[in-house]
């Protein structure tokens, strides 16, 4: 499956002489967390491949014309010695049309069968029973996580295991959106895919490391498109487990915030927002229940510190003007209670 | 040559009023007069738009920048876009084959001169309607604002639920109108190429530049009105109360994406061509050969336009096609890649074994063929779908289309620009200058556009106002934006020379390059009735004839 | 000013170059021909996609009438061309002002089956998909031909002064191209709203 297997070393010294434009991304930031040459899934992976392959030919292409344009223009200009001759006067040649029209004939036959299988190769790859099921649902501007079989709804940080490659547990991202289009990337796990409304798309990742990759909608979706970050979180198979028993508690109850709580049942937000165990039921904003669960707050907009949180329900403009979440005007000590509240939802 | 010259020169007489003058110029039928304008206009639009472009970068010179609020950059992309795309590139392209059709056809007007001066018209009012939705767009209580939908405008954002106001309206309506205004200006031009030749120009004998207008004229009668169409059915949608494109209501968001595209694509095309047009004119004459493969090169481009309008999918890689329609789309992609290299590679073998002659439009050609070849290239890249998936709506497409549109078709209009400024005004431009500017230029052009490439590999999305610091990403798009303003002070420079040369610049002559086809047999600026005699050919280089007596080409074609 | 003449170096052949009228209206026409694939291609994708009622098959009667008078004065255009060509201005006429009547027969059978469908049926431009595609779809069909009308209408007025005569039957012939135009949409409409879509 995997292209590499393809090179010769000659396409490859080409390669990294001349596709040095392109690849200067690897060279130039070998830490980078969303670099599409630092594949850490099966389809990023594939697609690196196919990529060195198409980058050899075409950089191989520029090298052969570019250096026929360098040769004519030095070789052919005009010099003094010429006293205005007019140079000999040619027409054509139906040869050589014809060579140059086929050769490139030939080339992208080459190109198209080995694009046509890494498309086969990643689109229609079968679907093994162990899968995990994720329903992805995007909203201006944060993303909402369904795991159907496990019964969790989350938002914004998505939670897979490390799949290994002996018993693949690959998730598969079912995508689907509540208003505009959307487009879900994660560059190391694979390429994007759109959610789009009234429509239903696929992907599939199957993650070889543990860690946190970060990607963000590339769909513009509105105002707040530069804002709707994605954190994919890949965890052992012990920590997987662990946060799905955890995600599947109701949302704690703890006694010392009913303040808090109870300025939160009585206030709007519960038309937006839902909390299991509580009035709330919305589904217009992210489902909070396990909200410190998240390292970040508003899809990525600013990190989950107590005083982040309490500015944002404060004026969630001053985080991420244009968000859909209105500055709700609610006294200090409101603004402290639901705060202290929001605070206990592990 | 140029001793008869004043035989038909227009008798100077006492400077009109300005009024006069103006009045002039806004009811002329004039093809060469209203080309002009179309030029003028354009380039009023490539400032405003630059400028637009010039708040981009510096918004996004560093991470976290609030130079401008997240909806005003979003109108910003999308006013450029629509700018440059509709109301720069067009207009100057439509200007420069208004006015060199006729010329180098032999004919003394357009076929409908009146429909000429009525879709420049028609086009000057869509940009100035998009425009207005800075005041309008909200009602004047509202202040006002402009579009921000992108210029693709997708379904569902563009529908009054997500796009309340009027602004997308007038955007709307922008691009309706001037496209009555582009399709009016093709059926002209197609019907003077048919009809208006001169006597011996069969079509075999008509210079590239006519041949591939009329192709691109023919690409805009099919490729345009899909636009037309979904512009209507918006319109429907959002003052009519219409579902097309509501996707509440069973629409389709895809369906949009799909007309979007079956237009857009072929669009690029057809701003392309007469770019194409104006290397097959220049590159001959600077290399002092004739255009090598001339049936071959009409061939492509009509090849050219057939494929691409099979290809408008490959906007959509990423919206969910099964495999079978992503192949389908990759393969006609990579086939443009056939007859565009052949364009390439028979301008090559023109300049091969030619006398290659520096002058500034030759230099320009020279860049535009070093970079169209990497920009096709990139091109090739994307049309590898799944590498597409990584790549699509990532700063590598907005790095492949600008270095097409920019380093590929900005470079060629840069290159007519010079090369028959003499014709267009009687004076030459400062030789000087034109270096400076296009040394200038190229600097500017690949500090912005070459590095622009790399952030789209590391993961930065198009149409972001802001973005956290991720590794590369600061320097990267510091080093962008100073591109762009070296950019902005080449055009500057451009601007200059071409007012400054107007006054202070040397007599040109009929025919300064020494080149060959009719529009150098008359006077700069040719008189209102181009021909006074209309002139009969024998073969594609008509001067070239009448210079070479003893070996015409007459005999070889 | 001679100079500036090319010389002639061969005799040139005679030199026929096709009408400008009649290119710029096949390149209208091509045009025109696009928008409509666009609606019609819109059309046959939201067959049966309305989330709502009406349907199609509940509201729509075919106008076979009305149809058969659009596609004769097809017929009767042309004739009233031909008879132009040969001078006979008074048959032109006669055969002009039927077209007419015919057309406009048409466009009240349109507006007629749309009294119907708002005013009993209820089905509006924004009550559902399927009115939404049919009203743009037979609307931009109606305001063609009601373009049409008003050439047509001109060509009378100038026809009863007396003003057209043989030396106009190009124009005329330019006319009557259009108005073939527009009978052919309506065939391929028909076929998609009363026959497929339902
Ligand atoms: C004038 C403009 C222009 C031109 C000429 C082209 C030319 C090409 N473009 Fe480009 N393109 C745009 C303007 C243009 N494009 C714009 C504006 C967009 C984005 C719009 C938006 O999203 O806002 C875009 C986006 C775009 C995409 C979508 C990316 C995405 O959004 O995901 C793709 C994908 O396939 C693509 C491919 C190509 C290809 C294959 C060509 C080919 O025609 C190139 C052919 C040329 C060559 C290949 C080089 C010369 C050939 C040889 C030397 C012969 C040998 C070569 C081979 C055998 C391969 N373009
Ligand atoms: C003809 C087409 C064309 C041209 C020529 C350009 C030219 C330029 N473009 Fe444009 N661009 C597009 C078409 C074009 N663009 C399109 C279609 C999009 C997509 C929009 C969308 O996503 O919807 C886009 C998007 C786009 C983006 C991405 C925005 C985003 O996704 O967020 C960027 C970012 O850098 C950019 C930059 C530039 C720059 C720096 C130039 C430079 O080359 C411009 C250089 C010119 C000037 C700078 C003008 C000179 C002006 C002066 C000299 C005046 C100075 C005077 C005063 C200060 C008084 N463009
Ligand atoms: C009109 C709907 C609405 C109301 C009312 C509302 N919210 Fe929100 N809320 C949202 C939306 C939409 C978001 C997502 C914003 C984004 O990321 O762009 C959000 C996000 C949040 C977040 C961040 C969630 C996360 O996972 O990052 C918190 C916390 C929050 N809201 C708390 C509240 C509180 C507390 C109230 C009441 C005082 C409230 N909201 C009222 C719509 C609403
Ligand atoms: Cu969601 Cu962009
Ligand atoms: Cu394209």
């Amino acid at each position: 499956m995997n292209m590499r297997h393809r090179h010769n070393s000659a396409i490859r010294c080409a390669l990294s002489f001349l596709a040095l434009f392109f690849c200067a991304a690897a060279a130039a930031a070998p830490v980078s967390s969303t670099n599409i040459f630092a594949p850490a899934s099966t389809p990023a992976r594939t697609i690196v491949g196919l990529s060195h392959f198409v980058i050899a030919v075409t950089a191989v292409i520029f090298a052969v014309v570019a250096s026929l344009l360098v040769y004519s223009v030095v070789k052919f200009r005009a010099r003094a010695t010429d006293a205005g001759r007019e140079p000999a006067q040619v027409y054509g040649s139906t040869q050589i049309e014809l060579a140059w029209t086929v050769i490139p004939v030939l080339i992208i036959i080459v190109l198209f069968l080995a694009t046509a299988r890494i498309i086969h190769a990643i689109q229609d790859a079968p679907k093994p029973a162990a899968a995990l099921d994720v329903t992805v649902i995007g909203h201006q501007f944060w993303w909402e996580f369904r795991y159907p079989k496990l019964g969790i709804v989350t938002a914004n940080e998505l939670h897979i295991p490390v799949s290994d490659p002996a018993h693949p547990t690959p998730t598969f991202l079912k995508l689907l959106s509540a208003d505009t289009d959307h487009s879900f990337w994660v560059p190391e796990l694979g390429g994007k895919t759109d959610l789009i409304p009234n429509r239903v798309n696929e992907m599939w990742l199957d993650p070889e490391r543990p860690g946190i990759y970060l990607g963000q909608c590339a769909q513009y979706c509105g105002t707040q498109h530069g804002k709707m970050l994605l954190r994919v979180s890949v965890d052992r198979p012990a920590d997987f487990a662990a946060w799905v028993s955890a995600q599947q508690q109701a949302a704690v109850q703890d006694p010392k915030v009913l303040a808090g709580k109870h300025v939160f049942e009585t206030t709007s937000c519960i038309n937006c927002h839902s909390i299991s165990g509580t009035a709330a039921n919305g589904r217009f904003g992210p489902d909070l229940a396990h909200l410190m669960s998240r390292s970040t707050l508003a899809s990525g907009a600013a990190e989950n510190t107590p005083a982040n949180l309490r500015l944002w329900i404060q004026n969630p403009d001053a985080i991420k003007p244009g968000s859909l979440m209105p500055a709700m005007k609610l006294s200090d000590g409101d603004l402290d209670a639901v705060t202290a509240y929001l605070e206990t939802l592990r | 040559m140029s001793t008869n010259v004043s035989a038909i020169e227009t008798p100077q007489s006492a400077a009109p009023a300005w009024t006069e003058t103006l009045h002039e110029w806004v009811t002329t039928v004039d093809h060469k007069r209203l080309g002009i304008l179309y030029i003028l206009y354009g380039l009023g639009f490539l400032v405003m738009a630059g400028i637009e472009a010039l708040i981009i970068r510096i918004q996004l010179m560093h991470a976290h920048s609030s130079f401008v609020s997240p909806q005003v950059f979003n109108r910003m992309f999308t006013m450029h876009g629509t700018t440059m795309i509709f109301f720069v590139v067009m207009p100057i392209l439509f200007g420069f084959a208004n006015y060199l059709v006729p010329l180098m056809i032999g004919a003394r007007d357009m076929a409908f001169p009146r429909l000429n001066a009525f879709s420049f018209w028609l086009t000057a009012l869509g940009g100035l309607l998009l425009y207005f939705s800075f005041l309008g767009g909200n009602g004047l209580y509202g202040a006002g604002n402009a579009p921000d939908v992108g210029w693709w405008a997708y379904a569902p954002l563009g529908a009054k639920a997500f796009s309340p106001g009027h602004s997308t309206g007038y955007w709307t309506i922008a691009l309706l109108v001037s496209g009555f205004g582009s399709v009016g200006t093709a059926i002209n031009i197609i019907a003077t190429v048919l009809c208006m030749r001169c006597p011996g120009m069969h079509l075999g004998r008509m210079p590239l530049l006519a041949w591939l207008n009329f192709v691109m004229s023919g690409m805009v009668l099919i490729a345009i009105t899909p636009l037309t169409a979904a512009q209507m059915m918006l319109l429907v949608d959002r003052y009519l109360g219409g579902h097309f494109f509501d996707t509440q209501a069973g629409g389709s968001a895809t369906l949009w994406m799909h007309f979007f595209w079956i237009f857009g694509h072929p669009e690029v095309y057809i701003l392309v061509i007469p770019a194409f047009a104006f290397m097959s004119e220049i590159i001959p004459v600077f290399s002092r050969k004739p255009i090598f493969g001339y049936p071959v090169m009409v061939g492509a481009t009509v090849g050219i336009g057939f494929i691409s309008m099979s290809v408008w999918a490959h906007h959509m890689f990423t919206v969910g096609m099964n495999s079978y329609a992503n192949s389908f789309f990759a393969i006609t992609t990579m086939a443009v890649g056939v007859p565009t290299g052949i364009k390439i590679f028979n301008w090559l073998g023109t300049m091969w074994g030619g006398r290659i002659q520096f002058k500034t439009p030759m230099l320009f050609s020279i860049g535009f063929l070093f970079q169209f070849l990497i920009a096709g290239l990139t091109g090739i890249i994307q049309s590898s779908v799944p590498v597409d998936w990584q790549l699509s709506l990532s700063y590598f497409v907005v790095a492949h289309f600008h270095y097409v549109i920019v380093g590929g078709i900005l470079f060629a209009v840069f290159a007519a620009f010079y090369y028959w400024y003499p014709k267009f005004t009687g004076r030459m431009f400062s030789e000087r200058l034109g270096k400076w500017h296009f040394w200038l230029f190229v600097i500017g052009f690949h500090m912005t556009f070459d590095v622009m490439h790399v952030p789209g590999i590391l993961g930065m999305p198009r149409r972001i106002y802001t973005y956290e610091p991720r590794p590369g990403w600061e320097t990267l798009n510091l080093i962008v934006t100073i591109g762009a303003f070296i950019q902005a002070a080449a055009i500057l420079l451009f601007v200059y020379n071409l007012v400054v040369s107007y006054w202070k610049g040397a007599k040109a002559g009929n025919d300064p390059w020494d080149a060959w086809t009719l529009e150098w047999s008359v006077s700069s600026p040719p008189p209102a009735y181009n021909f006074a005699t209309i002139p009969v050919v024998a073969s594609r280089r008509p001067l070239w004839d009448q210079k070479h007596p003893e070996d015409p080409d007459s005999r070889y074609e | 000013m001679s100079a500036l003449t090319i010389p002639i170096t061969q005799a040139p052949r005679a030199w026929d170059l096709p009408d400008r009228g009649k290119v710029a209206m096949a390149a209208l026409i091509i045009a025109e021909a696009a928008i409509f694939t666009i609606f019609v291609v819109a059309y046959l994708f939201y067959i049966g996609k309305s989330l709502t009622g009406p349907t199609p098959r509940e509201v729509l009667e075919t106008p076979v009438f009305y149809t058969i008078c659009l596609l004769s004065s097809s017929v009767t255009v042309h004739m009233a061309g031909s008879f132009l060509k040969r001078g006979k201005q008074a048959a032109f006429l006669q055969l002009w002002l039927l077209t007419f009547v015919l057309g406009g027969l048409f466009l009240f059978g349109t507006g007629q089956e749309w009294h119907r469908l708002i005013y009993e049926k209820g089905l509006t431009i924004s009550t559902n998909l399927f009115g939404t595609t049919y009203y743009s779809l037979v609307g931009l069909h109606a305001f063609h031909v009601t373009a049409g009308l008003i050439m047509l209408l001109i060509v009378l007025i100038f026809g009863l002064a007396g003003r057209v005569g043989r030396d106009q039957a190009g124009r005329v012939e330019v006319l009557s191209l259009y108005w073939h135009f527009v009978d052919a949409v309506w065939v391929v409409v028909f076929t998609v709203v009363y026959i497929v879509g339902r």
